[in-house]
């Protein structure tokens, strides 16, 4: 296979992703097949390319805000001033990750009701993790004698920290957050049964009226968009990564 | 001698404050789905019981907010714990008007921020104590047999999420054998397939690629549209396929579910044992050909036990997933604990979302705990070669 | 005895060892010698098969290596290599216990072996036997590497780099304790560095490889005296070649009748110790004894002049 071609294909994924939002009805014949006679093969409780911006926004809003809190954590752990809580921040996110989504979506809905809060919050605890966790592998496995080097040419704590240590921890830092992103556009399918709008929406009232083409739709655009926003992140993770020299 | 605090110490006493001045204890309904009162917990408890608790609290707070043995604060923090949930049990069955069997009484926020904050200083001090794998569990089997205790002995009767339970007993246990089924059988061939086929593609280089990006692109799926999409072909290898119906394949139900828990899980556990075979040392594989180890010895003496670890901490990561993905199952069908999350969000009875929720969450957790033992018993030595 | 007839191996079109024949007495300590990438590993490896030649044929004492399956041929033969190859899940014991298992030995048998090969490496039984490798210092991991491949008291014993992760002063031991086991157990021993230091001290016969082919083959001193190709002049060095030939030769070989004042040296000893002694205390002649102590004479500077020179 040519190096082009995995490039190609995505372009073409996410041109038929972006056609798939913009006109549904002109692909109603492929998903005819699926449903029932006079059962409808395209979404048609609302505006699939809504749902999927929606969906979008949910999980975008979630990541940002994970992100900057976990690589404030992760930083503020590594400080000698954080150091006491290091050990501990390392089983709570051991402990964490035992928390299944659907848990802490469910139990988000008592503090919050329902709607778009409880999966934000579910989202953005479980984004949390991944990035956190990554954040400070990176931070405690910088190569012990560049920190030196740092040390050595009279940089402040705050230069070591923003001119080495972030830019050095990088690429494991995005990959973090690609992890977390991935995990995200799924759990939020979910945020659904608790009345938020995303493209769960979609997977369930195919479930509720039996309607395979419906379950598919939504399936599968979560899926395209994972699998696209995966390959862009992993994508900047190994243009940073070269850009370091590291191999 | 200067006395000197403990920064974590200072987080707990912030939060536990938090707890006892600014939220409730309890919440008293009138019925299972009306807003209720908030009770504090000289409201919620008798005079000596709430004073005694509030005592209590502030010894453990303070144990916390000094630099002092890790025992000592795990003490304290055990003590704390149990206190809290032997009140709430108490308060239960204390604020509930004698005869009234509609009115519930569930724990409000300050009674889950001050378990946050004690649970936080127990998770610090065993972090502190590193205690052995045999010891984690054992501290995990105390904790169960305590909640055990407080289960028979009936003290927490009195709260709506044991009322819930009280309805739909023989349920409970029915969705918690398919819970378990569900996650355990889904692992186990999971396990089974995936460990040859992690072989398989360990040696066989041109096979790895295509495998794991297929595998991975069935893990972007999302949990929900994966347990539908299954339903289709089931349902059709149930019609045409001559005594699948009778094995239990059916469009709806476990079956999907469990195909779909399976092959999440192949991931976690092909990929592993790809990396875990990957790991063993060339010299050490030089070395097993040389002294003359056939492809079968050298697989089982050296390659496997040297990867094990590695295929354990996928199997951890697959048990914990499947515990929680398994809720999902409920939406098709499927049964798990899952039944009362989603049955509790529709009747917007949160007593109801909690006891699926609970477990569900208690089962993960051991898991977790248990596995994590295991793992680290049995990487006692490390997948390296020079320690010199 | 090891015949290695007209052995190739190819990759692809790449031609690794190249028609390579030569025949290995037994009981010696033959090394090939090489830089990387010249097919001497891959030559030691053929020998017991961890790679199939494309032509030619090995026989081990007349019969054709291909007689039988490989894993059997190689646990007749020991085989050591450089990082020591230890599985690192097992014990000291286990792993050195591990050939004799496979061959279904009694655990009698095996624990009496493990026990004896320990104490023969200086390692005691009793505290090293049941830890794991990495609890072992880098030295006392190459032994019991070496150990492990003796466990099935193999004629032949097959080394790639063995000492290459030591450090000079542990490799010099190890390079002795090596002799002093191949002379116990009357091991046949095919060695391969790419440290020409190494070679002339333990060597019986030198190979010297480069690009696939044996350019000499012959005992340390013909190697001196007669280089037989540009590259093995180059690989022993110019200015490293008197000093080589007295290396490789005994002061007992140089003693002349006749007295000397001052500390004596041993006949064992190699002639180069015999003249840096002379040097460092500014002598022309030091009194030789034998190994039991005898005065057998004198080696002058004079007489050592003599044989560090180009022979004609």
């Amino acid at each position: 296979m040519k190096a082009w071609m995995p490039v190609i294909l995505r372009g073409l994924l996410l041109v038929l992703l972006v056609a798939f939002l913009l006109s549904p009805g002109s692909f109603e014949p492929l998903l005819k097949p699926l449903v029932q006679q006079n059962a409808p093969a395209i979404y048609n409780q609302g505006s699939l390319l809504d749902l999927t911006l929606q969906h979008l926004r949910t999980v975008f809003a979630a990541t940002l805000a994970a992100t900057i809190i976990a690589i404030m954590l992760a930083i503020l752990v590594t400080r000698p001033f954080g150091a006491e809580f290091l050990p501990l921040s390392r089983s709570l996110v051991n402990i964490g990750q035992t928390f299944p989504p659907v848990a802490v979506l469910a139990l988000a809905v008592p503090a919050v009701g329902f709607g778009e809060k409880p999966t934000l919050i579910a989202l953005f605890l479980y984004g949390l993790l991944p990035i956190f966790e990554n954040t400070l592998t990176a931070l405690t496995n910088l190569p012990r004698s560049v920190m030196e080097a740092a040390r050595g040419a009279g940089m402040t704590d705050l230069q070591r920290l923003m001119k080495v240590e972030l830019p050095l921890s990088l690429p494991v830092m995005v990959a973090g957050i690609r992890l977390s992103v991935t995990i995200s556009l799924a759990t939020a399918t979910i945020g659904s049964t608790v009345a938020a709008k995303t493209l769960g929406e979609v997977i369930i009232a195919g479930l509720q009226s039996n309607n395979l083409a419906f379950i598919l739709q939504g399936g599968l655009i979560v899926g395209v968009l994972a699998v696209l926003i995966y390959d862009g992140l992993s994508a900047i993770e190994r243009l940073l990564t070269r850009r370091l020299g590291i191999t | 001698m200067r006395i000197r605090f403990d920064k974590l110490g200072i987080v707990i006493a912030l939060i536990a404050a938090c707890g006892v001045f600014f939220s409730a204890f309890a919440v008293l309904k009138p019925n299972r789905i009306l807003q209720g009162q908030a009770k504090t917990i000289l409201e919620a408890l008798p005079a000596w019981a709430g004073w005694g608790l509030l005592v209590l609290l502030a010894v453990a707070t303070a144990i916390a907010l000094f630099r002092m043995s890790p025992w000592l604060k795990l003490t304290a923090a055990a003590a704390a714990l149990a206190a809290l949930t032997i009140a709430i049990g108490y308060a239960a069955s204390f604020l509930t008007p004698a005869g009234n069997s509609y009115a519930r009484v569930s724990p409000a926020s300050g009674f889950w921020i001050l378990l946050f904050a004690f649970a936080l200083l127990a998770a610090d001090a065993l972090t502190r104590l590193q205690p052995p794998p045999w010891m984690r569990v054992l501290f995990l089997a105390i904790t169960g047999g305590g909640i055990a205790l407080l289960l028979i002995s009936g003290s927490w009767d009195g709260l709506s999420i044991m009322k819930e339970y009280g309805g739909r007993a023989d349920v409970f246990w029915i969705e918690a054998g398919k819970h378990v089924t569900l996650a355990l059988g889904s692992l186990f061939a999971a396990v089974l397939a995936g460990l040859p086929l992690g072989i398989l593609c360990h040696r066989v280089t041109w096979l790895r690629t295509g495998v794991l990006n297929t595998l991975n692109l069935v893990q972007t799926i999302p949990s929900i549209a994966l347990f539908g999409i299954l339903i289709g072909p089931l349902a059709w290898i149930a019609a045409t396929v001559p005594g699948a119906a009778a094995l239990g394949i059916r469009g709806i139900g476990a079956a999907p579910a469990f195909v779909a828990l399976f092959l999440y899980s192949l991931l976690p556990v092909v990929a592993n044992t790809v990396v875990g075979l990957a790991g063993v040392p060339p010299e050490a594989n030089d070395a097993a050909r040389g002294i003359g180890m056939t492809d079968r010895q050298r697989l089982f003496q050296v390659e496997f036990p040297l990867a094990l670890p590695v295929i354990l901490t996928a199997i951890r990561i697959v048990l914990v997933q499947n515990i929680g993905m398994a809720t999902i199952a409920a939406l098709i069908g499927g049964g798990g604990f899952g039944v009362f999350v989603f049955q509790g969000i529709g009747q917007t009875a949160m007593d109801l979302v909690l006891l699926g929720a609970v477990p569900t969450v208690a089962l993960a957790f051991a898991a977790a705990v248990m596995l994590d033992a295991l793992i680290e018993a049995n990487s006692r030595v490390p997948n390296g070669v020079s320690a010199a | 005895m090891i015949e290695i007839d007209a052995i190739t191996k190819r990759y692809d079109e790449n031609t690794v060892v190249d028609n390579v024949s030569m025949v290995i007495e037994p009981r010696t300590v033959t090394v090939v010698v090489g830089t990387s990438g010249s097919g001497k590993t891959t030559l030691l490896r053929m020998i017991n098969r961890l790679v199939e030649p494309t032509e030619g044929m090995i026989r081990l004492d007349g019969e054709d290596n291909r007689a039988i399956p490989g894993h059997e041929l190689r646990r007749r033969i020991g085989y050591a290599i450089q990082g020591h190859g230890l599985f690192p899940h097992r014990t000291v014991a286990q792993n050195i216990a591990t050939v004799p298992g496979l061959l279904g030995w009694e655990k009698s048998r095996i624990d009496a072996k493990v026990e004896e090969l320990l104490t023969l490496f200086q390692l005691d039984a009793k505290t090293f036997g049941p830890r794991y490798p990495h609890e072992l210092s880098g030295g006392q991991q190459q032994r019991v590497g070496v150990a492990r491949a003796l466990a099935a008291e193999p004629n032949v014993l097959l080394m790639d780099e063995p000492f290459g992760a030591l450090d000079p002063i542990i490799r010099a031991k190890a390079q002795e304790d090596l002799l002093a086991i191949q002379r116990h157990f009357g091991t046949t021993i095919v060695l391969v560095t790419h440290d020409m230091n190494e070679a002339f001290h333990l060597a019986d016969k030198i190979a010297v490889m480069d690009k696939g082919r044996v350019l000499q083959y012959g005992p340390p001193v013909e190697l001196v005296r007669a280089p037989a190709a540009p590259f093995v002049e180059t690989l022993i060095g110019d200015t490293e070649r008197p000093f080589r030939l007295l290396a490789i030769a005994k002061a007992g070989a140089a003693a002349e009748p006749g007295d000397a004042d001052g500390e004596p040296i041993h006949e064992d000893r190699s002639q180069q110790e015999a003249l840096a002694d002379l040097l460092w205390s500014g002598r022309n002649a030091l009194p030789v004894i034998s190994a039991t102590g005898v005065p057998m004479g004198r080696v002058t500077l004079e007489a050592l002049l003599k044989h560090a020179a180009r022979p004609q």
